[in-house]
């Protein structure tokens, strides 16, 4: 067959071009745009900006509500991270081994991923609420009153639960298939090898598991991260006063409310360091030791 | 090492659903090399697990040595396996793979490390030690899953169609070393395969499974010349035993109106067992009508009809000319007589039952 020389160059850029147009525009102009006005200090009326360096980043790093912020979003990150893995994990362990009742398991915590962020984060709010919330009668119960929005403490509790509960489903999907698809007969080797139930998890399930729980563990960051957001804002009422709020949280507040355009993308541009350091740190992985087969 | 008792195994998988092994008697004696074999479905992996302590036991009882396992644990049984896709650890090295039995159960690290050493060295596995399963080769994996099952030094080695994953060259050479280390050890062995070669050469005895049920116990030879039944005379022995009806008529056996032997038996209908290699190509005999020739250098199988009844012969002199019909003849010894109805074998070959006879 007969090729001309020039389809063959530019059919695939042709082909590919919506996707890189939306890329472009949605990605790397406002990103390029960030990094710019990260440099600058805007006039809050907009009329006109200067170039103040490096300034915006070091008025961040000496703002003592900004490392609070920053300090929130490690803890909040990793308690998020930990608990949706291991109660995803420890339910799934539990289900594959009554496989029959898996599908419909599997489909009631579907449900719970299918929730739009803001109606989980609605019914956080319901189950929180002050006066009748469930769950806050339940703390009740044990002499513990529970205060959403206006406690720090039972704010950021209330932020990771419903966060945490968001998530599990999307894990325990992942953590299933990924032990269905160890092969029976590895287990059953493992059964004829080794008496104690626990162990065999730890030295054979588990390290099998392992590259389903890194790429989960990834996941589960950015999403604690960044997807948050709207679970966040439902639980704040758009408001956030006093309480504990992400760094992504502080980019849109800072940005749209307090108008300091400078400010804001600089932490923008910090998070996409975050981004980036995240991406070449799972690369590096699974090109390393996480791969089996 | 020890020996293994079955008494009336059986199992059901779910309440209601048939049997799918049931009423298994077998005596295993230490050292024995026994051979489960029998067509797809007929319940050898079952029988195998259920020893293994991988299924349930829902009828009768397994003895390892003396002891009652129906309720022990696959880890207590004292027992190891070879799995058919070889179950290796991926994550661990072959060194690991073969270490990790030992370990839990709380051998000490320089036994763990002699066992694994003379093992390799016995395997010839000792250069990929440190290496992962997913960089060798398929035989090689065999190996090491062989290795796994040898430094635990149990007390019966279990097979699951070990061999079935390699190509047809590596299966008999791997087929041989099986054999070799079994009797180097002295395990008693049990081994499921659906390959009857495989049974054949293996075996110290086999063990003949069909739908279930135990169809015949014996030596190779013995299972070979004596089938119990149709059935192990269809399933042992390659090319396939003819199996023919035919009629006794005053004595005469009679094969598509065509006479073939003496027999002392009362008239009436009977199946004819007839091994392809023990038919001879002769002037007078059984007519029978050529289909297709197939050429496998040392001889040739002569597939054809005796009267509408499917045959064949093995032809150990593939170069002589052939019409399209040709006679063939079996001695009386090489003569099976099956039950029409039932199956199973009539009683002992022709020949054998005249000189008793006459005796
Ligand atoms: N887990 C199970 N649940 C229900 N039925 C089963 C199960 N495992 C096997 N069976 C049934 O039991 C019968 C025997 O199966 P088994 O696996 O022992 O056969 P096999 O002789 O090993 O066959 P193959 O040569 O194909 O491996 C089959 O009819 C099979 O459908
Ligand atoms: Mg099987």
């Amino acid at each position: 067959m007969k090729r001309a020389g020039f389809d063959s160059r530019w059919l695939p850029v042709f082909l590919l071009m919506p996707q890189l147009a939306i890329i472009l525009v949605f990605f790397y102009w406002p990103a390029w745009q960030a990094l710019q006005s990260s440099f600058y200090l805007e006039d809050p009326f907009g009329f006109g900006s200067t170039f103040v360096g490096f300034e915006n980043y070091l008025r961040l790093f000496r703002s003592s509500e900004y490392l609070r912020t920053a300090g929130f979003t490690v803890v909040f990150t990793v308690l998020v991270t930990f608990f949706a893995l291991s109660i995803a994990l420890l339910l799934a362990v539990k289900a594959d081994k009554v496989l029959h009742g898996a599908r419909t398991y599997r489909t009631l915590l579907m449900w719970v991923y299918a929730v739009a962020p803001p109606v989980a984060g609605f019914i956080t709010l319901i189950v929180f609420n002050q006066r009748w919330g469930p769950l806050t009668e339940f703390f009740a119960l044990f002499g513990w009153d529970f205060r959403v929005r206006l406690d720090y403490t039972d704010t950021a509790i209330a932020m990771v639960i419903a966060s945490v509960w968001k998530q599990i489903p999307v894990n325990f999907i992942f953590f299933l298939s990924g032990l269905q698809s160890i092969p029976r007969a590895v287990r059953e080797a493992a059964l004829i090898d080794n008496r104690s139930a626990s162990a065999r998890f730890w030295t054979v399930t588990f390290p099998l598991l392992a590259p389903t729980g890194f790429f989960l563990l990834i996941i589960n960051t950015t999403y604690a991260l960044f997807d948050t957001f709207g679970l966040i804002d439902t639980i704040l009422r758009n408001n956030p006063g006093d309480n504990p709020i992400t760094l992504v949280y502080k980019v849109y507040v800072d940005g749209f409310r307090g108008q300091d355009i400078g400010g804001s993308s600089a932490q923008s541009v910090v998070l996409m360091v975050l981004v980036l350091a995240l991406t070449i740190f799972q690369f590096r992985m699974v090109d390393r030791r996480i791969h089996y087969t | 090492m020890a020996k293994l008792t079955l008494s009336q195994v059986g199992k059901t998988y779910a309440a209601g659903s048939q049997a799918a092994v049931s009423g298994v008697d077998i005596d295993i004696a230490d050292g024995e090399f026994i051979v489960l074999v029998g067509p797809s479905g007929c319940g050898k992996s079952t029988l195998l697990r259920m020893v293994a302590g991988l299924e349930t036991v829902t009828e009768g009882e397994i003895r390892i040595g003396d002891r009652l396992v129906n309720h022990v644990d696959p880890a207590d049984r004292d027992i190891a396996m070879v799995f058919q896709n070889y179950a290796l650890y991926p994550h661990m090295t072959v060194r690991g793979n073969m270490a990790y039995g030992l370990k839990n159960r709380g051998e000490s690290r320089q036994a763990i490390n002699d066992r694994v050493e003379q093992a390799a060295r016995m395997l010839e596995l000792t250069p990929y030690l440190d290496r992962k399963p997913r960089a060798l080769s398929g035989g090689q994996r065999q190996r090491v899953a062989m290795g796994r099952a040898i430094v635990r030094e149990p007390a019966a080695f279990l097979f699951d169609e070990p061999l079935s994953n390699l190509d047809a060259k590596l299966r008999v050479t791997m087929r041989g070393e099986i054999r070799k280390l079994q009797r180097r050890l002295g395990t008693t062995s049990l081994y499921v395969t659906h390959d009857q070669l495989e049974a054949m050469t293996l075996a110290d005895r086999l063990v003949v499974l069909n739908g279930g049920k135990v169809e015949q116990i014996g030596a190779p030879l013995e299972v070979y010349n004596n089938p119990a039944s149709t059935f192990v005379a269809a399933f042992i022995g390659s090319p396939a035993m003819n199996l023919l009806d035919a009629q006794v008529e005053g004595g005469t056996l009679m094969v598509e109106g065509h006479r073939l032997a003496q027999v002392a038996r009362d008239a009436g209908p009977v199946t004819v067992g007839l091994r392809p290699e023990d038919l001879v190509l002769s002037t007078s005999g059984l007519p029978l009508r050529i289909d297709y020739v197939e050429e496998l250098g040392a001889q040739r199988i002569i597939h054809g009809f005796i009267g509408d009844q499917p045959a064949a012969v093995a032809d150990g002199s593939p170069d002589a000319p052939l019409s399209d019909i040709v006679h063939v003849t079996a001695a009386r010894a090489d003569i099976h007589l099956f039950d029409t109805t039932t199956g199973k074998r009539m009683d002992l070959p022709a020949e054998t039952q005249i000189a008793e006879a006459t005796a």
